[in-house]
């Protein structure tokens, strides 16, 4: 009983640490494994190298992917945090219709880009959606196509991510404004530090651990966003807007090209891996210090 | 909290009041805009749809649209609407929020309050799995979902989604109760409660906002899911985006554009429906704590 | 004692006959409007005799979303019995070792005599039939507005020059010459006619089939992407992400003259109430050649009398004269079966099957690569990579010819 009452904690971990160990670790090494097979349209399992590796270096297409995920990874986090923090203070000066805004503000986090990738794209494409409208507003020479520029189309995807997932990350910034410490701002509001200030200096910095939650939920949507470019762009002009996630999957599923498939996921799992790894221990680290 | 920005009621201040309104509504429109498309494109006709443009008011108001896509439009060769596959969503979607949930609680409930050497590492384990890309897993769960005999049933699905859910709700419930007193549990212990009865007099009481945050974002992703949906389903267990997808994606049909868009917005009433109506407690929920890490 | 073995035997099949209800789940991506409706009569006609047919719809991407649940399926031993699945991917299939065999009921049925020969062999593994075909899409049509064309005095192009001096001629009247949408089979749909329209069946083949890299860089070659590279100055600014049937749509409209695209662009058309031949035209794209996409389903492994007889009532239903006639009448497309009378089809249909009976005969009934007819997946959307590239950008023709051959090596 009293063996019991010591170990119950590590039992109670224990299906949900096998699991992950399984269906997560296990899986990585298995695509892994895949990444040196010339597997095409089902798993193979005999070695052949590193061709695929090769195969990838050689694609142009890979190569556009990866900078598509830079680009839009970095913007899609930076502009949804600084939004959602803008959006949190502005909305925290006794706004009156602050339920129904923020409601307005956090929706898109509830739609998936199947239900509203179509729409998405009526309002971007130049001859329909906003430019048109604002055409016909009498400003003539309006021009809003970076939809059909292959050179600017990834920034509308960021648009639209930005769109859906902002709000969310302003609900995170508003219940973090709203846990800070009374006490302090009211004393400091006593010795006249100005409002800017307060938020600058007390208020943003004492918010530490949201800056984690929100990085995490972005970072995740980032690296995941697939539905996002197969509903807007489909990857297009061209493969202008290829992101990895697109191309893995093209490679895996329509064409029937497992290994390159493997290889271009392993590829990606060790950029992942080396972005948020450092950062969570870092965080994980310092918060048992503090 | 604050009374800041914007203090009394001088001619600058009304001033700066208005613009900040004007902020916020310029803002409100970019995020209505989408459901704003959405929902006019739904009441026109297919006429007005081909002839006049895309984003304009409609013409008349037609709600035949919305009938056709809850119960009339084709998803196949069946053609019963969204209806049967809304059950189906709703079979995976509750079962899975509710496992997926008890079980971030309770891992949430070890990591943070019953340390042992490795707990944290396991964390940092099952935190880096919210970064996998679905892509990556589906062809090597297939075949363990095939090898445990449960390939294309609602059981499948509800088990894909727990494991795959497991990282999200145990960093909720991980970052919550982290901030309840370690001192809290040790006396409970000194007073002989065991593992189980802490839990259930002293955190589950205390529980409510964090599991309102953690059942609405479950229930976001796996209502909103298509990819585990369509690979692990077969006929009669496919999801509601499932057939959304037959829907809207006609290859080489013709398209109606206003039972896609009906039928986009009834596919996704669930989830705006408890994002308007628990919005006010997911904030109070994030604001009690799941935040402060 | 033969007397009784007989007997046996009756009893079995008969008993076999009377337990086995026939069986399929049907994996395809044929969910909306006028698809669904076409395959709705084969579901129909399946359970006239008996079957249950269980539907297993996923659309999306072109059959992009049904390929990866069929993955997942045939990887957790789940097979759907019969899958819509088309060119040479019936090939890579059977060399998974997941195809059925359904010869017994096409050498019953005789679909060697029933079929042209370049079909009948996408349907076979090994020589023998696993696959059953639905219809026949041409793929290169040039679809024009009747009433754009008169005013302007245009007739339908027959050589790539024509078309670019009717093209000009509308640019100059305002008028957006060729109506085209932004997805990137859209760009290899038009890609592909060009190059049998200036190259021809041999050079065709040769690129597109057999991939030679003498002829993916050749001059004809560059001339292709010269040609492509003019219509890119046809199209209008926006047609990037634009959906096919809106490109359709333009042409109806007027706002655009042309559109080349597959005959169910012809479905849009008639779907408003437009007529062929009077309202809008259709002819083959310039300089001609036969480009076919043959729809049709695969057999997969499954277990159990009642789904193997589904099997194979099922392939015997698809090449059903009923069937062929009715779900190609839906579908704008024209039955692969050559017995079927067309008398109760359109005129671009007619046209259809009268330029596969001439092309059949010379040899320039040619698979389409940019819809998976041609080649592996892999190597058809390495090319289809290329052209969109070079379509979206101001590659040069010679680059191109250097990164197509590249792209296709880098396939294998």
């Amino acid at each position: 009983m009293e063996w019991l009452q010591k170990h119950m904690p590590k039992m109670v971990l224990a299906p949900s640490f096998m699991a992950i160990l399984l269906f997560v670790y296990g899986f990585i090494a298995w695509t892994a494994y895949i990444s040196f097979t010339r597997s095409r349209l089902l798993p193979k399992y005999e070695i052949e190298g590193i061709i695929q590796y090769e195969r990838l270096a050689q694609s142009p297409r890979w190569d556009v992917a990866m900078t598509n995920l830079a680009i839009f990874g970095i913007l899609f986090i930076v502009i949804s945090m600084v939004l959602g923090l803008l959006l949190a203070i502005l909305l925290d000066q006794k706004i009156r219709t602050e339920g129904a805004l923020r409601t307005i503000y956090l929706y898109p986090m509830a739609l998936s880009f199947i239900v509203t990738g179509t729409a998405w794209k009526w309002i971007l494409n130049p001859g329909l959606g906003i430019e048109l409208v604002i055409q016909g507003m009498g400003w003539e020479s309006f021009e809003f196509n970076w939809l059909t520029d292959p050179n600017m189309a990834i920034y509308t995807v960021v648009i639209a991510g930005v769109w859906q997932a902002s709000g969310f990350v302003m609900a995170l910034f508003l219940a973090g404004l709203r846990s800070v410490d009374q006490e302090i701002i009211r004393a400091a509001m006593v010795e006249g530090v100005s409002t800017p200030r307060i938020y600058r200096s007390i208020i943003i910095p004492s918010m530490a651990p949201i800056f984690m939650s929100a990085f995490i939920v972005l970072s995740h949507l980032a690296i995941k966003s697939f539905d996002l470019v197969i509903a807007l762009t489909g990857g297009g002009p061209g493969y202008a807007t290829d992101l990895p996630a697109t191309y893995m999957y093209t490679m895996a599923f329509s064409r029937g090209d497992l290994g390159q498939a493997a290889s271009s996921a392993t590829v990606m799992m060790m950029v992942v891996m080396a972005i948020i790894v450092p950062y969570l221990y870092s965080e994980l680290r310092s918060r048992h210090d503090g | 909290m604050m009374d800041n920005l914007v203090k009394d009621g001088s001619l600058r201040q009304v001033a700066l009041r208005a613009g900040l309104y004007a902020v916020l509504i310029i803002f409100a429109l970019y995020y209505l805009m989408p459901l704003f498309v959405m929902i006019v494109t739904s009441l026109k006709s297919l006429d007005d749809i081909r002839t006049g443009s895309l984003i304009g008011l409609p013409r008349e108001l037609v709600f035949d649209a919305w009938g056709k896509a809850w119960s009339g439009a084709c998803t196949g060769v069946k053609c019963e609407g969204l209806q049967p596959y809304f059950w189906n969503s709703v079979l995976i979607a509750v079962p899975a929020v509710m496992i997926s949930t008890v079980l971030g609680a309770m891992n949430g409930y070890v990591i943070s309050q019953w340390r042992f050497k490795g707990s944290d590492f396991i964390f940092a384990l099952l935190l880096f799995g919210c970064f996998i890309p679905f892509q990556v897993i589906l062809l090597p769960m297939a075949i363990v979902l095939g090898k445990m005999k449960i390939a294309g049933s609602i059981g499948g699905l509800i088990f894909v989604h727990v494991v795959y859910g497991l990282g999200f709700t145990t960093l909720f419930f991980r970052n919550y109760y982290i901030t309840i007193p370690v001192e809290l549990v040790k006396a409970a212990k000194v007073d002989g409660a065991g593992f189980f009865r802490i839990f259930w007099s002293i955190f589950m009481p205390l529980s409510a906002p964090i599991v309102v945050v953690t059942v609405i974002w479950q229930f976001t992703q796996i209502w909103n899911d298509f990819l585990f949906g369509v690979s692990f389903s077969q006929a009669g267990t496919q999801p509601i985006t499932v057939a959304l997808n037959n829907i809207v994606n006609s290859t080489t049909g013709v398209k109606e554009y206003n039972v896609d868009m009906a039928a986009a917005i009834i596919a996704a009433l669930p989830t705006l429906f408890v994002y308007v109506v628990a919005g006010k407690y997911f904030i109070r929920g994030l604001t009690a704590g799941s935040v402060k890490g | 004692m033969m007397k009784k073995t007989m007997m046996a035997a009756a009893m079995v099949l008969g008993a076999g006959a009377v337990m086995a209800e026939p069986q399929a789940e049907v994996l395809h991506w044929w969910t909306s409007g006028s698809e669904a409706k076409s395959v709705q009569v084969l579901m129909d006609e399946f359970s006239g005799r008996g079957g249950t047919w269980t539907d297993m719809p996923v659309a999306g991407g072109g059959g992009d979303a049904a390929m990866t649940a069929l993955r997942a399926r045939v990887l957790s031993g789940n097979a759907p019995a019969a899958v819509q699945l088309k060119g040479p991917a019936i090939q890579e299939w059977y060399d998974e070792g997941v195809l059925a065999n359904i010869n017994d009921v096409a050498v019953a049925n005789n679909w060697d005599a029933l079929l042209p020969e370049a079909i009948a062999n996408h349907m076979k593994c090994d020589g023998e039939y696993c696959a059953a075909p639905v219809n026949v899409h041409r793929i290169n049509w040039i679809w024009g507005n009747a009433q754009v064309l008169a005013d302007a005095n245009i007739q339908m192009p027959t050589t790539w020059a024509e078309f670019n001096a009717a093209a000009e001629k509308l640019q100059g009247m305002g008028i957006t010459p060729l109506g085209h949408g932004g997805q990137s089979w859209q760009d290899a749909t038009i890609f592909e006619s060009i190059a049998v329209g200036l190259g021809g069946a041999e050079f065709y083949r040769a690129a597109f089939i057999d991939l030679d890299e003498a002829a993916l860089t050749s001059e004809t070659m560059v001339a292709v992407f010269d040609q492509f590279r003019t219509l890119r100055g046809f199209v209008d600014d926006d047609f990037s992400g634009r959906d096919w049937n809106l490109a359709t749509a333009m042409v109806m409209n007027g706002e655009a003259a042309f559109q080349i695209m597959g005959d169910w662009a012809k479905g849009e058309f008639m779907a408003a109430g437009l007529e062929p031949g009077k309202d809008f035209l259709c002819a083959p794209t310039p300089g001609g050649g036969y480009l076919y996409n043959v729809d049709s389903f695969a057999m997969f492994n499954v277990e159990g009398q009642d789904k193997l007889d589904g099997q194979n009532l099922l392939a015997e239903l698809i090449m059903g004269p009923n069937f062929q006639e009715v779900f190609n009448l839906n579908k704008g497309s024209i039955p692969a079966r050559l017995d079927v009378a067309l008398d109760s089809f359109d005129y671009c249909a007619r046209r259809s099957g009268y330029d596969m009976d001439v092309a059949s005969g010379n040899g320039t009934l040619l698979p389409s690569y940019a819809h998976g007819m041609a080649l592996r997946g892999a190597q058809a959307g390495a090319i289809t990579d290329t052209v969109t590239a070079f379509f979206n950008s101001d590659m040069s023709s010679a680059d191109a010819v250097t990164a197509l051959a590249l792209a296709v090596k880098n396939s294998m």
